[in-house]
């Protein structure tokens, strides 16, 4: 294991700025969310909620595809991938353990044949360096997911405690990371590092939501959960804003549209909420016609469909961004302990 | 604060049982105490879960969009800045007045979850109002906060009064306070174009454009929003930056010029704290220069400013160059 004293770390973001792209959660007007480094930049390690998750660095809130331009009779397709296919690489710097995790439920779709090409790219590209919690929040519940954030994983895990960075790589792509750094680290903090995961996990021990009980959101309970008369009363007061799934790590809808420009059409395509009217709009009118449908498919998706399709995975990972961030105060964990039984009482 | 809420549940109750209403529309207990739903109440029995505190900081005048529809007479608890969207939802024909019964509620200024934790605080669990002071028990200790710094912004410049009662529940005095709310709005009129420029910019590149703004404000009551709508050509989900920072917040601020009561919503439920209502109060600010003082939603009735025309009204050449008559 190798540490850095804290006040060096702006150094040590500047030698990984050298060479590639560093995203660090940075705080510009107010509010934290991760953005490219630069000297002067207000890094905020600590923040363990960025209001925008990691995800937008591999599946981005709007992403250009590709090009048409018509020439007579002809239509040419500009592939834009080309643009940034040689891109060089990138860090993604302090993900924390949920929205690591959150990376592996992306993956399960967008890596899954046929593979999202746009997806795959970034994510080839991206080395993420995750940072382990040490002060998790009263709207933490990654435990309930069975992560733990006390030794997140990833290409390099980190930990920080009052003086020192402590950095351990995991991966061929970490290691390279660090033969690039190395120079500015040096050996120890295992012990450290051992105390902190315990004195961590007994906080996370604690949480008021560390211990959900999930056991009733499986595919057996698939159309019990479904018929269930609570989601009416749950959901009455969502907006349908969409807040909750712009924050959410794990949210992954897509919607693609077509714009025309000066030099031909541009298709590009952006993240979609399954809480708007017209999500599910086709030809025929829409499936969905209420909030409710919709709130439910929201949970119904995090809880039991995805799960039912992924060997028992959640796609939810406890980030508790929802939770923090709904402006009528809805939120999964009020879902889960509404449906999940008594245990949740 | 109980007091106040105890008296409501108590008053719901007899409106329910004695079937003068059909449902009472309020807020509902939360996992903490700063996380009360709105909700509404169909029986006597719901009613216990009903739940008044700091932090009911939520406008419930929009929902009676739906519910003053609904069969039977709605009632509904109102703060006196709520009261403000209900007349001007009434006066747009959005709200059947006769469907729905007010119980004007005092309100004593309301938290911001938000401006507790900005204070540093992390993992809070509880909060308690004790007079001036905000106790905060978190998973790490326990604060002391000055309320002042930490009631929302629409509350920390309120100086509104109930406009509609059909009955009240008011048991303290509000103490009397002396606010300018245009004072912020002064300070960027005071800055260069530049610099007002940038700092839009910085305050709106954050936007996700998730629509929190839109959907939880009163005056953005159209049945189909022309950006939902894939009919109307302009439709957009994303967030580009351009278009977040030059036309999708400025529409929206010119569209409710106006209608806007300056409830304070927008700026409440936006996820990346951008501050709106600055935008719609510059609005508030010219109006009142150029037409004369006017609050929306202080009546149900009347025109407004910006939908009459009279002859001595101010030409557009002088609104453009910001002389106001
Ligand atoms: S649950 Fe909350 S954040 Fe999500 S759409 Fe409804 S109101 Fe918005
Ligand atoms: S559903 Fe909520 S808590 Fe779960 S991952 Fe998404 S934002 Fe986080
Ligand atoms: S949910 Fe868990 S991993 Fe995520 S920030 Fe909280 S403690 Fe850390
Ligand atoms: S609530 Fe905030 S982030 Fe969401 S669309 Fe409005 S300004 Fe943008």
């Amino acid at each position: 294991m190798l540490k850095i004293a804290k006040e060096r770390l702006n150094d040590l973001y500047a030698k990984i700025a050298e060479s590639m792209g560093l995203f660090i959660p940075i705080k510009r007007a107010g509010e934290v969310n991760y953005a490219v480094w630069a000297e002067g930049k207000e890094v905020s390690l600590e923040t363990l909620k960025t209001v925008k998750s990691p995800k937008n660095a591999f599946f981005p809130q709007t992403e250009n595809m590709m090009k048409f331009k018509t020439e007579g009779k002809n239509l040419e397709v500009i592939d834009i991938r080309k643009d940034w296919s040689e891109e060089k690489s990138f860090v993604m710097f302090g993900v924390k353990a949920c929205d690591y995790k959150a990376i592996e439920v992306l993956d399960k779709v967008f890596l899954a044949e046929p593979v999202d090409t746009y997806y795959q790219l970034r994510r080839k590209a991206g080395i993420i360096v995750t940072l382990a919690c040490s002060r998790p929040e009263e709207s933490c519940f990654c435990k309930a997911f069975g992560i733990d954030a006390t030794s997140p994983l990833g290409d390099v895990t980190t930990w920080m405690d009052e003086t020192y960075l402590y950095w351990q790589a995991n991966t061929e792509k970490g290691e390279a990371l660090t033969a690039l750094v190395q120079d500015l680290f040096t050996e120890g903090g295992e012990e450290e590092v051992a105390a902190q995961k315990e004195t961590t996990a007994a906080i996370i021990d604690k949480l008021p939501y560390s211990n959900l009980d999930l056991s009733r959101f499986k595919p057996e309970n698939l159309n019990e959960l479904f018929n269930a008369s609570e989601w009416e009363e749950m959901s009455e007061a969502c907006l349908g804003c969409g807040t909750c799934t712009f924050v959410c790590p794990t949210c992954q809808c897509f919607d693609i549209r077509d714009f025309k420009t000066n030099e031909g059409v541009l298709r590009y395509r952006c993240w979609d909420s399954c809480m708007y009217s017209d999500f599910t709009l086709m030809a025929h009118g829409n499936s969905r016609t209420t909030q409710m449908q919709r709130f439910r498919q929201r949970f119904m998706h995090k809880l039991v469909y995805y799960p039912s399709q992924n060997d028992g995975l959640y796609s939810c990972v406890g980030c508790g961004r929802c939770v923090n961030k709904c402006p009528q105060n809805l939120n999964i964990v009020k879902v889960i302990k509404t449906l999940g039984g008594k245990n949740n009482d | 604060m109980k007091d106040v809420e105890l008296k409501m549940i108590e008053r719901a109750k007899e409106l329910l049982a004695s079937g003068e209403v059909a449902r009472v529309i309020g807020w509902k207990k939360g996992e903490f105490y700063f996380d009360p739903v709105p909700a509404s109440f169909e029986t006597v029995e719901e009613l216990d879960s009903l739940v008044y505190n700091y932090f009911c900081g939520a406008n419930l005048s929009k929902y009676l969009i739906e519910m003053s529809k609904k069969e039977g007479k709605t009632a509904v608890f109102l703060k006196p800045c709520d009261t403000y969207s209900f007349n001007q939802l009434v006066k747009e024909h959005r709200i059947k007045r006769e469907n729905v019964y007010v119980i004007a509620v005092e309100c004593l200024a309301k938290l911001d979850i938000n401006k507790i934790k900005a204070q540093g605080v992390t993992g809070v669990t509880d909060v308690e109002v004790v007079d001036k002071q905000v106790k905060v028990t978190s998973l790490y200790g326990e604060v002391v906060l000055n309320k002042p710094d930490v009631v929302l912004e629409k509350c920390s410049v309120c100086q509104k009064t109930h406009q509609v009662k059909d009955e009240e529940i008011i048991l303290h005095e509000r103490p009397e306070r002396d606010v300018n709310r245009f004072a912020q709005v002064a300070e960027l009129e005071a800055m260069t174009e530049d610099e007002c420029f940038a700092f839009w910019r910085n305050q709106l590149s954050k936007c996700i454009r998730c629509n929190a703004c839109r959907n939880v404000c009163p005056a953005c009551s159209c049945v189909k929003c022309v950006f939902d709508n894939p009919a109307s050509g302009i439709a957009a989900k994303a967030n580009d930056d351009k278009f977040e920072e030059q036309l999708f917040h400025i529409i929206r601020a010119f569209h409710v010029a106006g209608r806007c009561t300056d409830c304070g919503e927008c700026s409440r439920v936006c996820p990346q704290n951008i501050p709106l209502h600055l935008l719609n109060r510059k609005f508030i600010k010219d109006i009142d220069s150029f037409y004369g003082e006017y609050q929306a939603g202080e009546t149900a009735e009347g025109k407004t400013p910006l939908t009459e025309y009279t002859e001595g009204d101010t030409e557009p050449n002088d609104v453009f160059k910001g002389e106001a008559k």
